[in-house]
């Protein structure tokens, strides 16, 4: 089948800065496809491109066979292509209800928004607990959980997710990467971005190596975790 | 998962739940707002308030009214502006243009305002739907193409329309008795001066806002200056000379009764009320919080900011109309650089973000800047104003940064979910509770 999201030949910059030149992958329908390089490769400038918080300067992102380069953020979201930022970007002054709430903002089928609601909630019974509480009062780790279940309030077709392990202790590192199996198993496309390249390995169908804004491998999930470059590089030997 | 057309949910989206989230005016809230209705009303009939205290609770209510649009703004939004006092000179000075010309048997004031602003919207809208035609239209394209709209028309209006449309106007409303067709002009000045203060802030805000400067402070400050110089100027480098630049417009018809400024400062309050608990004044509130969260849950931001804008500035070419048809004088002076910052005091005063408090701090300003100090303290204190409004502002950032009322909203223009007031335990600034997450997170791992 087609690919979901497909993007061609990326140039991206920061003013003067050339970040991206001529990066292109894609990711189909129901897969996980991992994003990995060191600091500063380029990654998150990748996701914040695909979800046009940053202006193309070449190349083409296609999503669902349509043409999306240059469609504002706003409309982005409406096409149910959802970003979990770095840095989680929670609304720290609003409630972890109301956190999500803001998740379903475009949605148009609101009665449906407490059943989503209790399904972040299955995910993260912690974010239950601290309902009332605002964003800025919670741990880092219940920020991510937060970021991840604000995504998941606007029905994700497509999630972009931003090093969502990053910061956290060992343990909700895994409870992260758990929780990104279910997001999956549940149907919905996921294209995750990390330097921790042996837990992104783990849950990801294939993978492809960003290194100083352009691809430099591409692979299976095995077989990237069995390349010796990828070892010696990413996963310590 | 995939059963959802996109379309739908653009076409759909946008239509909040806000009946549900309202309260229903309260029998206190309606009785007591009656009642204060009927008990100026009283008190002016019977000559209990003279003209200078009649003169300070008008003002007062505009000047709330000024300030309830800053707050929308600056508060709500978030966007610092030093601009209102430009938008509330072009409502008086719009207002005040149209009532002088038809009691001078113009009615041509009429016409540009009614149906010069008519063909404006008409000719917006067009353009918004040529331009969404394409992708990616740049800002300062998007500002040239309203801006011509806006010229051209004007320009029909004023060439076409007003020798065309304007004798129907007159005998229209000379067939009715003169009260009425007075109040039916006053209805109209009213409004083409709140609207032409919004096309104006719309041309501003375009450029301005989208461009997300920095410098929007300061761009607004200018804007009041610009528009100071203009009406010193209006007889000369302007064509009104009925305006009589710096010397004064005089001859304005004393119109303003209570009633009219009642019904005005409900109408910008339930106006208000009803747009921040719509879905749309949640996206307005969310980009004061974070504009780049607001971004990643879908809301557009920079239309978020043009619209709060827009919507503030109308409240204040509103005012501005009230207040000229007290006063029956305007003059440029009214409308300076000083000026500008009353509203801006009356906000923080108030509280950023409290609709309750901007209405309480608004009429007790100038209750007891105009009114109180101005019978007790020898004349020519005003100077010491530039002394004296840094001072208070500095004192109320420092005392009781989150204003008088910080976000307390009476009951009428609360949400029943707590949707825009930040928990207890994060009442303060938001910088406070970023640096201590980092301890909390450290809990909160230790605890996992
Ligand atoms: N806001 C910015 N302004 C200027 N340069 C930036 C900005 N953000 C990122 N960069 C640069 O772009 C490159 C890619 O950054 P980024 O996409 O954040 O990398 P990664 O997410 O892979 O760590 C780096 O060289 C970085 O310094
Ligand atoms: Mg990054």
């Amino acid at each position: 089948m087609a690919a979901l999201l497909e993007v061609r030949d990326l140039h991206v910059s920061y003013g003067a800065i050339r970040a991206l030149h001529g990066v292109t992958f894609h990711v189909d329908e129901g897969e996980v496809v991992t994003l990995i390089g060191a600091n500063g490769a380029g990654k998150s400038t990748t996701l914040r491109t695909i979800s046009a918080l940053l202006p193309v300067d070449r190349g083409e992102i296609l999503y669902a066979g349509e043409d999306i380069t240059g469609v504002e953020a706003s409309n982005i979201v409406r096409k149910r292509l959802i970003h979990v930022p770095e840095g989680r970007r929670i609304f720290s002054p609003l409630t972890v209800r109301e956190n999500l709430e803001m998740g379903a903002f475009t949605r148009s089928d609101k009665d449906e928004i407490e059943a989503s609601m209790e399904n972040v909630f299955r995910l993260f019974p912690r974010l239950r607990e601290r309902i009332a509480q605002t964003g800025g009062t919670l741990s880092g780790g219940e920020q991510q959980m937060l970021a991840v279940g604000r995504a998941l309030m606007a029905k994700p077709r497509l999630l972009l997710m931003d090093e969502p392990s990053m910061g956290l202790a060992p343990i909700l590192v895994e409870e992260i990467f758990d929780i990104i199996k279910e997001i999956s198993r549940e149907g919905v496309t996921i294209l995750l971005v990390e330097q921790n390249a042996q837990m992104a390995l783990s849950v990801a169908d294939r993978g492809y190596v960003l290194e100083t804004g352009a691809i430099q491998l591409e692979g299976s999930a095995q077989e990237l975790g069995a390349n010796p470059q990828v070892r010696a590089a990413y996963l310590g030997g | 998962m995939v059963e959802q057309r996109p379309s739908e949910r653009v076409r759909l989206s946008g239509r909040g739940q806000p009946q549900k989230l309202l309260k229903k005016p309260g029998v206190l809230f309606v009785g007591g707002g009656l009642l204060f209705f009927a008990l100026v009303q009283a008190l002016l009939q019977f000559d209990v308030l003279n003209n200078f205290w009649r003169g300070i609770i008008f003002w007062g209510a505009a000047i709330t009214m000024v300030a309830l649009g800053l707050n929308l703004i600056y508060g709500f939004c978030g966007q610092f502006s030093l601009g209102q006092y430009g938008f509330y000179a072009i409502g008086s000075y719009t207002a005040a243009d149209v009532t002088w010309r038809w009691t001078h048997s113009d009615p041509s004031g009429i016409v540009v305002v009614l149906f010069g602003s008519l063909l404006v919207l008409l000719f917006y809208i067009g353009v918004s739907r040529l331009l969404g035609a394409f992708f990616r239209v740049n800002v300062m394209t998007r500002f040239t193409f309203f801006v011509i709209a806006t010229i051209v028309a004007l320009a029909i209006t004023v060439r076409f329309l007003v020798p065309s449309l304007g004798p129907v106007v007159t005998g229209v409303l000379e067939g009715l008795p003169s009260d009425v067709s007075d109040r039916i002009v006053f209805f109209l000045a009213l409004l083409g001066g709140a609207a032409f203060a919004g096309i104006a802030s719309f041309l501003f805000g375009i450029p301005v806002l989208e461009l997300g400067s920095d410098y929007f402070g300061i761009a607004t400050l200018g804007f009041t200056v610009i528009i100071k110089v203009l009406l010193d100027n209006t007889d000369t480098i302007l064509p009104f000379p009925e305006m009589k630049g710096a010397r004064g417009m005089i001859g304005i018809p004393m119109w303003t009764t209570w009633p009219w400024v009642f019904a005005s400062l409900v109408l910008v309050v339930v106006v208000m009320r009803n747009l921040l608990h719509s879905s749309t004044g949640r996206a307005i509130v969310s980009v004061r919080e974070d504009e780049r969260a607001a971004q990643l849950v879908g809301i557009d931001v920079a239309t978020s900011k043009v619209l709060a804008f827009v919507i503030g500035s109308v409240f204040a070419g509103l005012a501005g109309g009230i207040r000229a048809h007290d006063l029956a004088f305007l003059h440029p002076q009214n409308f300076n650089f000083i000026q500008s910052f009353n509203p801006l005091i009356i906000v923080v005063f108030g509280g950023l973000g409290s609709m309750t408090g901007t209405i309480l701090a608004g009429f007790v300003w100038i209750f007891l800047l105009e009114g109180v100090l101005r019978l007790y303290l020898p004349a020519g204190f005003e100077t010491w104003r530039f002394v004296v409004y840094p001072l208070v502002l500095l004192l109320m950032m420092l005392l009781r940064p989150e204003g008088l009322m910080g976000r307390y909203e009476m009951p009428f223009l609360r949400k029943k979910l707590p949707q825009l007031r930040p928990g207890v335990a994060t009442v303060g600034d938001t910088g406070d509770t970023e640096s201590s997450s980092g301890d909390v997170g450290a809990n909160g791992e230790v605890v996992a």
